[in-house]
């Protein structure tokens, strides 16, 4: 049996050990805003924050996470109010939508660790996570208003 | 969790829209609609046709709010918006009132709902219009009746009917029940409202209707759909189409916790269409246990007809081919006569390699499929195919299959084909109606896409004394779409032919094109912008050939060989398909083309110093009846990598309905003609795709595309012109365009796609 919490709340899960989050998350919990992309850590839809590290939930075995707390997109504020979500929705970012959440979760742990970034950090944080509507140039201009604003 | 349990009842929700319970819904009208006398072309010529008829889409309940139903899928286009913006203006809406609601499939009552060709807005634009100023008529009629006042002197306002002479307002709201009880007007007597007074449509801007959803992860796509008892499941297909299972162990992998069962699904016969590839499914409690499972099947495979198609020995073969006559698919003047006097001729031959669309959410299907009633929940470009295809395998009548679209996690042109819709319904009766969510892991996506044509084009010019172009020979070769459906296919079809080969626009008086023999060894499909790419990019590609061959600039060159601004008939273009518009409508217009070409020249300073190294091309194709042109800045480092430091790419498809989803395309189709021109190739070795996921089918990410991707629109026409396509023109020049910056840059000439994956060019 492993418990961890995730966006606050206290999950426990006794299935398969290799489990991974991403797919725990889905199916098993019922949050689907974290989403499949690739399997391999590839792409970084699934992205979410263990500890407030920006995470491929595909690649955390559920046991490997006792004690520890996520967040996932459908958790990073309340009401929608966090700056990113602000900013991505002003500058209409999302085109099919699908890899945002992962974008967000991403972004948002770079401006957690470095509140203004320069182009080349939004690069090195960002370039993990694949957008194939491309809206690579509206990521970045999101990310750069929403800092700022800080 | 809310959200999601919302998207499972959206079906029944959207198979009652239009039925009182509470929501009033606009009344029956008498007549049909005044466009219904029969026409060959756009939106009326296509299955199920057009629908304008507001009870069908609208509904306004005594809150005032306004429901849409939108029954084209969104899949980052834009649909959902830009189709409230064009009702919520017809209608006097406000825009936050309006609530879009996704349609199931249902085309006998909605009209054709193919979410592809870059025709959702373009065939739209005028019925929504119709809808919603129908609805406006209605309600300004009951306003009228209530203060008995001529319906001459009242008008709409933000959300309200006012009697302009006193003041007098009553909302939506209140005006909803007697407005429905009145006669739907009949469409001739509309008067559509004129362009000054739209309050959303052309304004930049606009908030996406999902935007709060998709911020917050509560946007539910195929992938998302949840039902009770539901379980998962991924399937093993043959790797080599036309394959099948030979025999399988799967001791293993029930052993795999949460697996439930596994389910062979039977081959189809060649051609398969739109049909799955057969194989083997994995149910199981939740996808992790699927794809653990399916990784403990021992399973043996018959490869079948296609299990020696090898893409390099296919690509050497087509380039023999081409070095041949083809079938001839358009003769203007004496090619042959005209080459042979030449002084002087260039050839040059190029490749463009399959491609898998890759969309971002890959094919996922759930399905509910009992005795009687087959429910399917999923992804889809095309829900009536899903329904075709499920009556005749279930055996049920067409209204006992019902297929609810999700939002689509990106599309491409994977989604217009549904196999993957077909085995989540296949395991769902397997399992005796329990609910099956199907998805494709991203190994699955790449593998088994309905994978972009590869095509080989050689093209061939001669020079009279004075450097002028008098001749043109484009022979092309590759496999086409039409061959899933039908195995004896070994030539382009028209539609494909006239998406940038035969429909060149050049002032050059002896042209052909011929279409030499390809057959296909894989699945063939959609992917954006479809045939355009290759020929644009052979096309765009040999023009800055020529003009470097003649010594000139190539944007001159360029716009001398398209040559005097005209009008040209399709049809002197051998073009039989103008994207099944009307070609009276639709003429080629080199007028458009060479705006754009000087526009995106005038934005990149064409023509300014560069430092050594540093280059630009320039590219232009005309494709879904919207003109494109590209100039892209490229660095070639010293040891030959490719830095694309800016793009500019002007753009005219008439006129504007929501400016800011049209920009958001086209950065999209700079960032994939990018990948295409640099990364981009789905290669086979013994039937098998060679890739596997993003390692090595590598797509653009934020650190390869560049910071400034600058768009600029070039107006040339009202809202009463024409309207032309956008979600798939912009990406066609991107390619040639870079390959000519890289050419510009170092002299090195590439003509086999992808750029990066070949030998690097050198500075020379």
């Amino acid at each position: 049996m492993t418990s961890f919490t995730v966006n606050g709340a206290i999950h426990s899960f006794d299935g398969d050990p290799e489990t991974t989050l991403l797919w725990y998350l889905r199916d098993v919990a019922g949050l689907t805003g974290t989403k499949f992309g690739c399997g391999q850590a590839l792409c970084g839809a699934c992205t979410v924050h263990i500890d407030g590290q920006a995470t491929r939930s595909c690649q955390t075995p559920v046991a490997d996470l006792e004690g520890r707390s996520v967040v996932t997109i459908e958790g990073l504020s309340a009401d929608g109010s966090h700056p990113l979500q602000v900013v991505w929705r002003e500058i209409n970012v999302a085109q099919c939508g699908y890899c945002q959440g992962g974008q967000i979760m991403q972004a948002a742990a770079l401006l957690s660790d470095n509140p203004h970034p320069t182009d080349s950090d939004i690069d090195a944080a960002m370039s993990g996570n694949i957008c194939r509507c491309g809206s690579y140039p509206r990521i970045r201009a999101a990310i750069k208003l929403a800092a700022e604003r800080t | 969790m809310a959200r999601s349990a919302d998207a499972i009842n959206v079906s029944r929700r959207a198979m009652v829209f239009g039925i009182t319970a509470g929501a009033l819904v606009l009344a029956l009208r008498a007549a049909p609609p005044a466009n219904a006398q029969a026409t060959r072309f756009g939106g009326a010529a296509m299955r199920g046709g057009i629908k304008d008829d507001p009870r069908l889409f609208l509904a306004l309940d005594e809150s005032g709010t306004v429901k849409l139903l939108c029954h084209r899928a969104e899949m980052g286009q834009g649909v959902r918006t830009s189709w409230a913006m064009v009702v919520a203006d017809e209608l006097g809406a406000n825009l936050d009132r309006v609530e879009v609601v996704q349609a199931p499939g249902d085309e006998s009552r909605y009209g054709n709902q193919d979410t592809d060709g870059s025709r959702s807005m373009r065939h739209h634009f005028l019925p929504l219009r119709r809808i919603g100023a129908a609805a406006r008529r209605m309600l300004e009629e009951e306003a009228a009746a209530r203060w008995n006042v001529d319906v001459s002197t009242v008008a709409t306002d933000q959300h309200a009917v006012v009697h302009r002479t006193t003041g007098r307002r009553l909302g939506f709201g209140a005006l909803a029940s007697g407005a429905a009880a009145r006669p739907v007007p009949l469409p001739d007597t509309l008067v559509l409202r004129p362009a000054n007074e739209f309050r959303f449509v052309g304004r930049d801007r606009i908030p996406l209707v999902d935007n709060h959803d998709i911020t917050t992860g509560r946007a539910v796509y195929g992938i998302d759909v949840r039902l009770d008892n539901m379980a998962f499941a991924v399937v093993a297909r043959p790797p080599v189409h036309g394959g099948k299972v030979k025999r399988f162990d799967a001791t293993e992998t029930m052993k795999v916790p949460g697996v439930l069962a596994v389910i062979p699904i039977a081959a189809p016969a060649l051609p398969s269409g739109f049909m799955p590839l057969g194989g083997v499914g994995i149910v199981a409690e939740n996808t992790f246990a699927a794809i653990k499972g399916r990784s403990r099947l021992e399973i043996e495979w018959d490869d079948g007809p296609n299990g020696t198609y090898d893409s390099a020995e296919y690509r050497a073969a087509l380039e023999v081919a081409v070095g041949r006559p083809g079938d001839v698919v358009r003769d203007d003047g004496d090619a042959d006569a005209a080459l042979a006097r030449a002084p002087r001729r260039v050839a040059a031959t190029y490749y463009t390699p399959h491609l898998a669309q890759a969309p971002m959410e890959p094919p996922t299907a759930t399905a509910r499929v009992g005795d009687d009633l087959c429910e399917v929940w999923a992804s889809v470009q095309s829900p009536e195919a899903v329904r075709t295809d499920l009556s005749k395998r279930f055996g049920l009548p067409r209204e006992k299959v019902i297929v609810q679209p999700l939002l689509l996690g990106g599309g491409f042109g994977r989604k217009a084909q549904p196999d993957f819709a077909a085995e989540a319904a296949v395991l769902s009766r397997a399992m005796n109606g329990r609910p099956v969510k199907l998805i494709f892991t991203r190994e699955d996506d790449l593998q088994h896409s309905f994978f972009h044509a590869v095509s080989v084009d050689r093209l061939e010019a001669g020079f009279d004394q004075n450097g002028r172009v008098v001749a043109w020979l484009h022979r092309t070769a590759g496999p086409s779409i039409r061959s899933i459906f039908a195995p004896e296919v070994t030539h382009k079809a028209a539609f494909e032919l006239a998406m940038g080969a035969v429909d060149v626009p050049f002032a050059i008086p002896d042209i052909r094109v011929e279409n030499p023999e390809a057959t296909a060894h894989t699945r063939i499909g959609w992917f954006r912008a479809v045939a355009n790419v290759p020929h644009a990019f052979a096309v765009q590609c040999f023009v800055a050939e020529l003009a470097a061959a003649a010594g000139r600039d190539p944007k001159g060159f360029l716009l001398e060989l398209i040559g005097p601004d005209r009008l040209i008939a399709p049809a002197s273009l051998s073009d039989r398909w103008t994207y099944g518009e009307d070609p009276k409508l639709y003429p080629f217009d080199t007028a458009r083309l060479r705006r754009v070409i000087e526009t995106a020249a005038l934005k990149a300073d064409w023509g300014r110093r560069r430092p050594d190294g540093t280059g630009l091309g320039i590219a232009a194709h005309r494709s879904f009846l919207s003109y494109a042109a590209a100039v892209v800045e490229v660095e070639v480092g010293r040891g030959g990598e490719i830095v694309v430091r800016q793009v500019d790419l002007a753009f005219d498809c008439g006129a504007l309905i929501n400016p800011d989803r049209v920009r958001s395309q086209l950065e999209g189709a700079v960032v994939q003609g990018i990948g295409i021109a640099l990364l981009g190739e789905i290669s086979f070795k013994a039937g098998r795709a060679e890739q596997s996921n993003f390692h090595d089918y590598e797509v653009p990410r934020i650190d390869g595309v560049p910071k400034d991707i600058r768009v600029h629109m070039v107006k040339s026409s009202g809202y009463d012109a024409p309207l032309g396509g956008v979600g798939e023109p912009g990406l066609p020049p991107v390619a040639p365009a870079l390959a000519n910056a890289i050419h510009a840059a170092s002299g090195a000439r590439f003509r086999a796609l992808p750029i990066q994956a070949r030998t690097k060019p050198q500075l020379q």
